[in-house]
């Protein structure tokens, strides 16, 4: 019978790996997912991972990949972090939805002002929203004992009534006959976070998204800081043992990443989604959640698993578009990503012994 | 039980074999933990496995009771191929465990946490009296009512022998069961131990404490790196020679310059320290109070669970207590944190080694860093100099003996004993003023504990102000100048060692948790002063 073995030391191979047989795994399995829904296998997985980089509308769908990867991996890069230290923040999208609002209404306040210096203040008050909305759990956790688990992802909710309300009233374009929805930042130079480079997809957003995996990663190996949350995720008595407060932790941890996810908003809602509407909060800060761990929760890995991610939801759409998949499909798809990938990590820790079943 | 009352066998070596171990071998990455491991022990001995830390006692204990798969050789169970391929099959055969960490729920009542250990429990009413039956036999009074989070560690012991008696076994195994309990709990365990022995019952008994081993075992078989080097009676040989085949070259004891108490001012003072434990069913720590002077070695002793635990963590600064409470050289250190403690001087080393003093899955280069960081410099501008760190990490290793193929293995990859003397050096090397250590030498081996024992005694005479708090006795009795004991979160005046009786000491430690031993008269395990003398 199999046995699992515990390794002494954590497999290097195997970390590395696991994702890999998780994204080939993911691949079989969606295909028989497909086929049950009768649709061709091989041409579902292709649909969504060649066609959207090789295929017909690649022109069109190319630049999205950096569009969708950019949030994912701000957002995933800041739950890296708390998750590293087994904080765990699940309300990245109502962090997220919160930073677009807060920065977006900074820059309507000023409309339709020309000020170079609009954008930063944005960009920093999208920040200081998203980080004092994840706070918020960190408060309550550490005043009341609450689960920032919990907290975190009702707060998501919470989120999603204050951005229907301002799309129907503080942010109304005034000048939107009506029709719930801020104005769109398309008009407002100023405020808008274009893309810096035509026909790439590149905006401040993904530049951020980048800078973030750097720091991230120089944190994580050469910051105190980035010690401390490694282990306190590792050994929380130890980690007090190295003069570490839990509290100050949790708060650090639950503040950056709902800095980062409120940041990841505001270049949404500045940018690709342009405007403040109901439909703005497309779930960003729940695949977060996947890509941080698709990526080990380790900064490069991190970047190529928002890429990749990035990737199936752009695929995805095709696939719902091209080949009538139901969305439900393509979702159950993603979370078998993640499935698989938890799955294989049994691997990395321990080995599997093939051992004969002895006679007793 | 019936059945275990009858006549049965006499003790001695010339009865029947009852496991026979041929050539077995067990090897893991990088390391032969068994290597044609051969020995055997009648029914009814007392056998002794002795052997250094990393010697390889564990894993072959876990091969018996069916942990670890051996990769060669073959077990004979009274003459029949044994082959457990897990515990609930060795416990089948009639093999049980005692382990050195205990597996209860501390929840739990005491008969809920035997039932949960069994196959097919009967009702808790039946399972109660059966309890009390075999309690009683064996001279271990429990009460199956009881929370088990509300018992002292040699009672909790009881819980886990009695569970394994249940099983009606033919061989039990013990590893370091002796570590937890005072004097005269020792006695009582020993008496039943010898009870069981008398009856038929083999006993397996792992431990480092050579006149414990001495006094109790019939036989013992001698590890070192994986293979079996000598085997003798113990009663034959002297705790030394025993001392010296497990390690393989002569044993130097600690040396100590003359002991002169030294004058002036304190260098730790701790007064009125009362503090909650932040643990459930732990113990808060009541009025404690005492100083240390520079070059002095404070003792503290107590049995498992009467408030160490608490007393590192409030002198380590994990626990903060009101301004003025601790101090170390008049700087008042009550409510700051670990690491203000350690720019004041202060360096401290827990009892728990994964988990608590070292993270388990990093390397030895991050744990050192992990307590290092202050007073080594290790950190500028928030930036950690890994090659500093690295270097540190090195020196602890070269200049503790700790055997690792490296700095980059993780910690949990250690063994027990060389991780302790990686943390102990940690925090030796770092030129602290004021050192507290929880059980130095807790499951470390004899070399080991004697390399470790004099290093602080070294710290000692290089001026620093020591608490070491143990569970071991003899330990206290070899380094401390003066003696403290911690009964229920309260701590005795000290009192200096010499001149102390094992009966005072007791009495200080609270002694035996209400038991009555069931022979009065039962050989007196703990040497007293006498055996000092030999050692």
């Amino acid at each position: 019978m199999p046995r699992l073995e515990r390794r002494p030391t954590p497999s290097r191979l195997w970390t590395a790996a696991t994702p890999v047989l998780a994204v080939i795994a993911t691949m079989f399995a969606g295909g028989l997912l497909f086929a049950a829904l009768g649709k061709d296998p091989v041409e579902a997985i292709r649909t969504i991972f060649w066609d959207p980089l090789f295929g017909e509308f690649a022109s069109y769908s190319r630049p999205q990949l950096l569009v969708k990867a950019g949030p994912l991996i701000l957002i995933a890069i800041g739950l890296s972090l708390g998750f590293k230290a087994q904080v765990w923040n699940i309300g990245a999208e109502g962090q997220y939805i919160m930073g677009a609002l807060a920065g977006a209404a900074t820059g309507l306040a000023f409309y339709p002002g020309d000020s170079p210096l609009l954008f930063p203040a944005m960009v920093v008050i999208g920040a200081l929203g998203g980080g004092l909305w994840g706070l918020i759990p960190a408060v309550l956790k550490l005043r009341f004992g609450s689960s920032e688990i919990l907290v975190s992802l009702m707060l998501v909710y919470v989120a999603q009534h204050i951005l229907s309300a301002a799309a129907f009233g503080m942010l109304k374009n005034p000048e939107g006959r009506g029709f719930p929805g801020s104005r769109n930042f398309q008009q407002f130079p100023a405020a808008f976070n274009g893309e810096l480079i035509a026909g790439t997809g590149m905006h401040w957003g993904v530049v951020a998204a980048l800078g973030s995996v750097i720091a991230a990663h120089v944190l994580l190996s050469r910051h105190i800081l980035g010690f401390h949350i490694r282990v306190a995720g590792e050994a929380p008595r130890a980690a007090r043992f190295a003069g570490v407060s839990p509290a100050l932790l949790t708060s650090v941890c639950l503040g950056i990443s709902g800095a980062l996810a409120g940041l990841a908003g505001l270049f949404e809602v500045t940018g690709p989604a342009g405007q403040i509407s109901t439909d703005f909060a497309s779930g960003y800060g729940f695949t977060a959640i996947i890509v941080a761990f698709l990526g080990r929760l380790h900064p490069l890995g991190i970047l190529l698993a928002g890429l990749l991610m990035a990737l199936t939801y752009i695929g995805g759409e095709l696939a719902q578009l091209t080949l009538n998949l139901p969305s439900a499909a393509i979702q159950a798809f993603q979370g078998m990503l993640l499935f698989f990938l938890l799955a294989f990590d049994v691997l990395s820790n321990f080995r599997i012994r093939l051992a004969r079943r002895a006679r007793a | 039980m019936a059945s275990r009352k009858g006549p049965r066998r006499v003790t001695g070596t010339g009865t029947a074999q009852l496991l026979t171990i041929r050539g077995l071998t067990k090897a893991y990455p990088g390391v032969v933990a068994n290597s044609d491991v051969s020995f055997s022990v009648a029914e009814g001995e007392v056998h002794a496995l002795l052997g250094e830390n990393g010697a390889g006692k564990s894993t072959l204990v876990k091969a018996i009771y069916g942990l670890v798969r051996p990769d060669a050789g073959e077990m004979r169970l009274r003459g029949e191929l044994y082959a457990p391929a897990e515990p609930r099959a060795a416990r089948a055969a009639g093999v049980a465990m005692v382990f050195q960490h205990f597996s209860l729920f501390e929840a739990l009542n005491v008969a809920e946490n035997i039932a949960l250990g069994m196959e097919t429990p009967p009702r808790q009413r039946e399972l109660a009296a059966k309890i009390r039956e075999v309690s009683e036999a064996y001279g271990l009074p429990l009460d199956p009512s009881r929370l088990v989070g509300d018992l002292s560690a040699g009672e909790r012991q009881r819980v886990e022998i009695i569970r394994c008696l249940l099983q009606d076994p033919k061989l039990l195994i013990m590893d370091e069961p002796t570590s937890v309990l005072t004097p005269q709990e020792v006695e009582i365990l020993f008496a039943t131990l010898r009870q069981l022995s008398a009856e038929g019952t083999a006993i397996l008994y792992i431990s480092h404490k050579l006149e414990e081993i001495r006094s109790l075992c019939d036989r013992a078989t001698i590890l070192r790196r994986g293979k079996v080097v000598a085997s003798c009676i113990p009663r034959e040989v002297s705790a030394r020679d025993l001392a010296e085949m497990m390690v393989g070259s002569a044993l130097t004891p600690p040396a100590r310059a003359a002991r002169t108490v030294p004058e002036g001012p304190p260098a730790l003072e701790v007064r009125g320290l009362s503090v909650a434990s932040p643990m459930p069913f732990g113990t808060s720590l009541k009025d404690v109070g005492f100083t240390v002077a520079r070059g002095e070695v404070l003792g503290i002793a107590g049995v498992a669970g009467n408030g160490q635990d608490e007393l590192l963590l409030a002198l380590s600064g994990e626990l903060t207590s009101a301004p003025g409470m601790v101090r170390a050289a008049g700087a008042d250190l009550g409510d700051k944190g670990p690491n203000d403690r350690r720019r004041a001087g202060f360096v401290a080393a827990p009892e728990e080694r994964l988990g608590h003093a070292a993270a388990p899955g990093m390397s030895l280069v991050e744990n050192a860093l992990l307590s290092g960081a202050v007073r080594m410099g290790l950190v500028r501008r928030g930036f950690i100099d890994w090659a500093a760190t690295r270097a540190f990490a090195d020196a602890v290793v070269a200049e503790y003996d700790v055997r690792t193929p490296g700095t980059h293995v993780a910690a949990r990859a250690l063994s027990g004993g060389n991780l302790q003397k990686f943390v102990i050096g940690r925090e030796l090397s770092q030129n602290p003023s004021v050192i507290v250590i929880n059980q130095p030498t807790w499951g470390v081996d004899a070399a080991a504990a004697a390399s470790i024992r004099q290093v602080i005694l070294d710290r000692a005479a290089a001026g620093a102000a020591v608490v070491v708090i143990s569970q071991d006795l003899d330990e206290l009795m070899e380094i401390a100048d003066r003696f403290a004991a911690l009964n229920e979160g309260r701590l005795s005046p000290p009192r200096p060692v010499r001149g102390l009786t094992m009966k005072e000491v007791g009495l200080m430690m609270g002694g035996a948790h209400g038991m009555q031993p069931p022979e009065p008269d039962a050989a007196g395990v703990l040497r007293a002063e006498a055996s000092d003398a030999e050692a």
